[in-house]
């Protein structure tokens, strides 16, 4: 935690950085996310077990880019986060200072995503033994079985889209759901209106997801909407030999004609 | 009308839901379904959860649903004609065992939709609620009822309240005439009870921690401090969740959906926090950031409405901080905003 | 207790539709209910909500005097969902409107007093409402100056209204396009309307100044008045936040203490300035 203090002390004084994201004590029991831009703010800073959840969407948070020069501590999801936001182009290598936090404590900078890239070759993100245990419950419904099941869970939805907004590859300034001409998704939160967005949100993922669960929970009804994208994974995965969030320069297989692609979908 | 106090059998509670369901009227209740507790329809007390603290999302729901149709038209030719809804379709209902914070966040809603022209749709659901309330004997971190006028056994927009007085004695606060009206149905269960019992031992403590004047008046005044909002916000990712739990937040939008013969217009939940609140079709948002849209939420709840409509926009219920995702704590804001 | 449903839009039926400029149409509306219509009233500033069903509401003032009855009018812009779906009906077609809300003009303090109008592109509606309703008790006030500016002067919309003012003798009316908006035959000015109003000289004395056009185009105008000499008590406007309910209710247009739809959509400069900077 010191080094870590430290570090970020120096990059502020020494203005490599004017802004540091990172983690700080949040209410009882929670960690939540400081943006230290002073050195007093820094000294707040911690890591313990519970800092776990995914910071890099705030790159993209307009109030936060305005704070100057970025630096963040990034996980192995924020990471993987950030090299599939860099291959969309909504993220460029060295705009943002990436510190990684290693098992013994010490601190890793990634100078480059290329580095990042070869980090990433090494790390992988898994759902917990409890989701795999769900996924499982999950596959092994029949196709109805599986449309209550999800229908079942979106019927709890609220529409308050807080998945939408903790997801880093959210960053539409115009989702789908929002456009109204024509009116594509039913704005009320009835049982088409939750469906029709849950499905255009996980299709618009796919490919895309890097799993690091935020969407899940982010979710005040405690809808598992991270089994959803994480089914999507393997999909792309064998059909186009692509996973997200692995290369800065990684074009995306759902938008992107190969001669070779498997055309198995076609009846 | 002056409260009557009585003494009901825990054992007796369930015949009390059998009683209200044979008369015909739903029973809301708080369930427990996975991690969440939902305010739902029963049918009987096993499947209520009375001892937790909190349903996830508020009461609300009861008079003010997240979604509810205001129109129904059908489509001919070139003409238009319209079914009115009738907004006094609404049965008799009872809120069973939420709690004090949500009992009296019927307050703000009464005066958003009370002043006229006043909303029938919401205003004949609450008139036809009856709402029994369980006070609160434990308290978390998150809660701050004291703090903004209320408490754990507040009874304000309570028509009967229970208090857990024993392992198996209830205190009936019988509150108002709808309170006394209901109680006719059982009636024969309940006891007198001493005036001496003190209902405040049976209470959760939850401490004051700011001065709800300061906080109105600092709040005023701090229109103008973009930093304190940015400072507060910038971790806020404007997700409608803390909104859309408020046993408060009234804001609303509409929505037509129709095919080609027929079509409704509903009424659905909306929050000052979506960037989209505000937006114009030219482009321009007055409330461009987020910043500016949380400060919204703080201005609307402690200034605004005090002023607008002589009542607070806010119950100290706590869920809001609960249900956010990035840890907005509110009743840590308001204390740094009492203490500026 | 039997309760209104106050989302129920009265039926009206476009009688005309006239194009006043590229993507601006007018309608005339209707009532298909003659009691409805025996009872509605309104004054001159207030809005509606105007339906197409289907597509949902849209809130403009009413763009025609409350001194001519039997009808409203509306004039907008094709730009959203409900607009575009309104540009494409036909005359005989029916839509809702729920109104009047909102304050008014107080046209009535206005007796005796030199009116100044200063409205910029599709802001003239609200405007054309007070112009045509004041003109129409021409005698109760005195001189009148009407400064419109557009982008263009294919921009600029009621052009046969604008002949007709320009030919009154009791009118003075200034016409302005942006620069480059002009056509070769032009014979208005050419400048932003600000500029065009600093150059008219406008006299403050016994004189109200109602402002109405892009928020651009109101903060460059007002310091021109004060430089003239007009208090803030002397300058109205007209806000248009977004609307969902026009009833104050909804939440949307709520600026400090006030819901534009209910404690506006009219303002004085002195009420502005009270306000916090969201509208």
């Amino acid at each position: 935690m010191n080094e870590l203090i430290n570090k970020v002390t120096k990059l502020l004084n020494d203005k490599t950085i004017d802004a540091f994201i990172g983690y700080g004590q949040g209410s009882t029991d929670r960690v939540r996310a400081i943006f230290a831009r002073t050195v007093e703010q820094a000294s707040k800073l911690i890591y313990t077990p519970a800092c776990t959840f995914n910071l890099s969407g705030y790159l993209l948070k307009h109030e936060v880019k305005h704070l100057g020069k970025l630096g963040i501590l990034a996980n192995v999801a924020a990471l993987r986060s950030i090299m599939q936001l860099a291959s969309e182009f909504q993220i460029k290598d060295g705009e943002v200072y990436i510190l990684f936090v290693n098992d013994d404590a010490s601190l890793t900078e990634f100078s480059d995503f290329q580095s990042i890239e070869a980090f990433l070759e090494k790390a992988n993100i898994d759902i917990t033994p409890d989701e795999k245990a769900r996924i499982e419950k999950i596959e092994a419904m029949s196709v109805s079985e599986r449309w209550e099941f999800w229908n079942k869970e979106f019927e709890k939805c609220i529409k308050c889209y807080a998945c939408r907004a903790a997801c880093p590859m959210c960053y539409c300034h115009r989702c789908t759901t929002d456009v109204n001409q024509p009116q594509w998704i039913p704005v009320a939160s009835h049982e088409r209106g939750n469906l029709d967005y849950h499905l255009m949100r996980a299709m618009h993922l796919a490919g895309r997801c890097i799993n690091c669960g935020e969407c899940a929970n982010a979710c005040p009804m405690d809808i598992p909407l991270n089994l959803l994208t994480y089914q999507l994974i393997d999909p792309i995965k064998t059909g186009f030999g692509a996973t997200a969030g692995m290369k800065a320069d990684a074009v995306y297989a759902l938008s992107t004609f190969k001669p070779d692609d498997k055309e198995n979908f076609i009846i | 009308m002056d409260k009557e106090l009585k003494i009901l059998k825990y054992s007796d509670l369930s015949k009390l839901i059998e009683r209200f369901r044979s008369k015909g009227f739903p029973v809301l209740a708080p369930v427990q379904k996975g991690k969440v507790i939902e305010i739902e329809p029963v049918d009987t007390l096993d499947t209520i959860a009375l001892d937790v603290l909190l349903s996830t999302q508020s009461a609300k729901k009861a008079a003010f649903p997240k979604v509810e149709k205001v129109l129904e038209y059908t489509l001919e030719k070139a003409a238009v004609k319209q079914t009115a809804i009738d907004p006094n379709a609404y049965a008799e209902t009872i809120l069973f065992g939420v709690r004090p914070c949500d009992a009296s966040g019927f307050k703000s809603l009464d005066a958003i939709f009370g002043e006229a022209p006043s909303d029938a749709f919401y205003l004949n659901k609450k008139e036809k609620t009856t709402i029994i309330s369980f006070s609160c004997p434990t308290a978390d971190d998150y809660c701050f009822c004291t703090s903004v006028g209320g408490g754990p056994g507040y009874t304000a927009g309570s028509d009967i309240q229970f208090t857990a007085i024993s392992k198996d004695e209830l205190l009936v606060e019988i509150l108002t005439e709808k309170g006394k009206k209901l109680s006719g149905l059982f009636n024969d269960l309940l006891t007198d009870a001493s005036p001496s019992i003190d209902k405040e031992k049976f209470l959760a403590d939850v401490k004051v921690v700011f001065d709800l004047d300061k906080v109105i008046s600092n709040t005023t005044a701090a229109f103008n401090s973009a930093e304190l909002w940015l400072d507060q916000s910038l971790r806020c990712i404007g997700c409608g969740a803390c909104a859309f739990v408020c046993p408060t937040c009234a804001c609303f939008d509409f929505q037509d959906e129709q095919n080609t013969k027929k079509g409704v217009r509903l009424r659905l939940w909306d929050s000052c926090g979506f960037s989209l609140f505000t937006l114009h079709t030219s482009g321009h948002n007055p409330r461009e950031v987020q910043s500016q849209r949380w400060r919204q939420r703080i201005m609307h709840k402690f200034s605004y409405m005090p002023e607008q409509l002589k009542v607070l926009g806010c119950e100290g219920c706590g869920r809001c901080s609960r249900a956010c995702p990035v840890d907005m704590n509110i009743k840590e804001h308001l204390t740094s905003i009492a203490l500026q | 207790m039997e309760q209104q449903n106050i989302y129920q839009p009265y039926l009206m039926e476009i009688e005309k539709i006239t194009e006043e400029a590229p993507m601006v149409k007018t309608f005339r509306l209707k009532f298909t209910n003659e009691e409805e219509a025996n009872n509605f009233s309104f004054r001159t500033g207030q809005f509606g909500e105007y339906s197409v069903f289907g597509e949902g509401e849209v809130t403009f003032c009413v763009a025609s005097p409350h001194t001519r009855k039997g009808y409203i009018e509306c004039t907008f812009r094709q730009v959203g969902r409900v607009t575009s779906e309104l540009a494409s009906l036909q005359e005989g077609d029916t839509i809702g409107f729920r109104g009047p809300y909102g304050n008014i003009f107080p046209i009535d303090e206005w007796k005796g007093k030199n009116l100044l109008f200063i409205a910029g592109g599709i802001a003239l509606p609200p405007m054309r409402s007070v112009i045509w309703t004041c003109l129409d008790l021409r005698d109760q006030f005195k001189d009148i100056t009407i400064l419109y500016g557009a982008r263009s002067v294919d921009d600029l919309v009621y052009k046969h209204e604008l002949e007709e003012w320009k030919n009154r003798p009791d009118v003075n009316l200034v016409l302005t396009v942006d620069p480059g908006g002009e056509t070769p035959g032009w014979k208005g000015e050419v400048g932003f309307v600000p500029t065009i109003l600093d150059k008219i000289k406008p006299v403050s004395e016994n004189t109200i100044a109602i402002v109405c056009g892009p928020p651009v185009m109101i903060k460059f105008s007002f310091p021109v008045l004060e430089k003239y000499g007009f208090t803030d008590e002397q300058v109205y406007t007209t806000l248009e936040n977004r609307m969902k309910c026009g009833l104050g209710k909804c939440g949307r247009c709520n600026v400090g203490k006030v819901f534009v739809c209910k404690d506006g959509p009219v303002f004085t400069r002195t009420q502005l300035k009270q306000l916090p900077d969201e509208y």
